[in-house]
């Protein structure tokens, strides 16, 4: 039986791991290898790493770290951060990366998954949707990795997630802006009404704050792996103890 | 010596990765001499089928790899290779070294393809020394979209739908549809046997 994910997420800001409260004032919480070793040995099934500067700077993901990953690494990862071009992805994907994840380049030029998708194949073209909730919709949002700079788009987060899976997207990162950092629990709602409208596999990013809030995203909105950042990197919880809980909750874990 | 066959478009560093992390010291090589050299021969492989094919054809490495006598291990789309042909892209021939021809998995609404992510083993061959210490039901990790029917090259299986070849062998050639290389442990434990056969 394929067994739901859990994914620890990665900010990295200048060569470090940050996180922040919805998306802002990040504080450093430590190094790279030393965090995406840890959460190896615990069991994790992806990593994601975001250079969440990236975007919002202009430039490209600083690779050199890429590499580094990819030799202690022995379970996937997927880089985020700026990728703009065919030739950019290649060259995270042959220093190892597995996937790579987009986000603000797709808002400025959707065309880019359907490149990335045709040169590369789906399973390893990941959409990262930034969403919030407006009045009794959601709305997608970029430039989300600085704070000054973040704006929103008069995209509708059900109509953009239709359009990444048509252009090419082989999986959806969904961040759920108005949860994230807060450890309050996925927003069940806003990822049921995602997971209706698109086929491909779903992640849940945004407000895992206890074992509860895994099992609700997996069985009320039917993701297939959720993200978490704070609750791990806080320690607040082990992969080990959330993928052990799930399993006496009947939810098929790889432990 | 363990050559990683470059045929152009496969993922190569996490595979030359994980057998330095078992201690090995992998060559990459297109050239038939070394491979024909080598003690184990992998052939990695990402992407499309046709374009993996016209690679290995436009470096005259068709024959040469049939005539492999050493242990061969193909991962993923390299395993594909190993049969008869594939479905994919509208078909295209395969280096017909196993039996069979590779399909595009089933997709519903409960099992969307590509199929993504860790599932489980079902081993059918216990004896065969390169799932030595791998668990029945034990997870590895999966992306693809075709896959070879279960047919008497199976030595281990996975359901998605309907059950696939996880695991082939025939003589000197094997094959894992899945990726060893970010399976874990359990691929570790793969790659390792597969070192020691």
């Amino acid at each position: 039986m394929l067994a739901k994910r859990i994914i620890p997420c990665l900010d990295v800001k200048d060569g470090q791991v940050v996180k922040g409260v919805q998306f802002r004032n990040h504080e450093v919480v430590g190094e790279i290898i030393a965090l995406a070793e840890r959460y190896r040995d615990e069991g994790a099934d992806e990593l994601v790493f975001y250079d969440i500067t990236a975007s919002s700077d202009g430039r490209s993901v600083d690779r050199s770290w890429i590499s580094r990953i990819a030799a202690v690494l022995d379970i996937p990862f997927c880089v985020a951060g700026g990728i703009r071009s065919l030739d950019e992805a290649r060259q995270v994907l042959a220093n190892g990366a597995d996937k790579i994840s987009i986000n603000s380049p797709a808002l400025e030029n959707p065309d880019l998954i359907d490149r990335l998708a045709a040169e590369f194949g789906n399973q390893c073209v990941v959409a990262g949707i930034d969403s919030r909730r407006e009045g009794d919709d959601w709305y997608v949002y970029q430039y989300t990795g600085d704070e000054t700079r973040t704006k929103a788009t008069r995209r509708r987060t059900l109509d953009w997630a239709q359009e990444v899976v048509t252009r090419g997207a082989g999986e959806i990162v969904l961040n759920c802006m108005n949860q994230d950092g807060m450890r309050q629990g996925y927003d069940v709602e806003q990822l049921r009404a995602v997971r209706e409208r698109v086929s491909v596999p779903l992640i849940a990013s945004g407000g895992a704050g206890a074992l509860e809030h895994f099992a609700a995203a997996f069985r009320e909105a039917r993701v297939d792996g959720a993200l978490a950042a704070s609750v791990f990197h806080k320690q607040v919880l082990t992969v080990g103890e959330v993928k052990s809980y799930l399993r006496d909750q009947g939810i098929a874990v790889r432990l | 010596m363990i050559v990683l066959v470059d045929s152009g478009v496969a993922n190569l560093a996490s595979v030359v990765a994980a057998l330095r992390r078992l201690g090995a010291e992998p060559v990459v090589s297109a050239e038939a001499e070394v491979l024909k050299k080598a003690d184990r021969v992998i052939l990695p492989g990402v992407g499309a089928a046709a374009a993996a094919m016209a690679q290995i054809r436009d470096k005259n490495l068709i024959e040469p790899l049939r005539g492999l006598t050493q242990p061969v291990l193909g991962i993923c789309l390299g395993m594909q290779l190993l049969f008869e042909g594939s479905d994919e892209s509208g078909g295209t021939d395969g280096l017909g070294i196993l039996p069979g021809r590779v399909e595009l998995l089933p997709a519903s609404s409960d099992t969307p393809v590509p199929h993504m992510g860790w599932n489980q083993l079902d081993i059918v061959a216990p004896a065969h020394p390169l799932l030595r210490d791998v668990a029945h039901g034990a997870y590895v990790y999966y992306v693809h979209s075709y896959a070879a029917p279960v047919s008497p090259v199976t030595v281990a299986s996975t359901r998605y739908g309907a059950p696939f070849t996880a695991v082939a062998a025939q003589r000197n050639f094997m094959g894992c549809q899945f990726h060893p290389e970010r399976s874990g442990d359990v691929g570790s434990r793969i790659l390792r046997n597969f070192l020691e056969l």
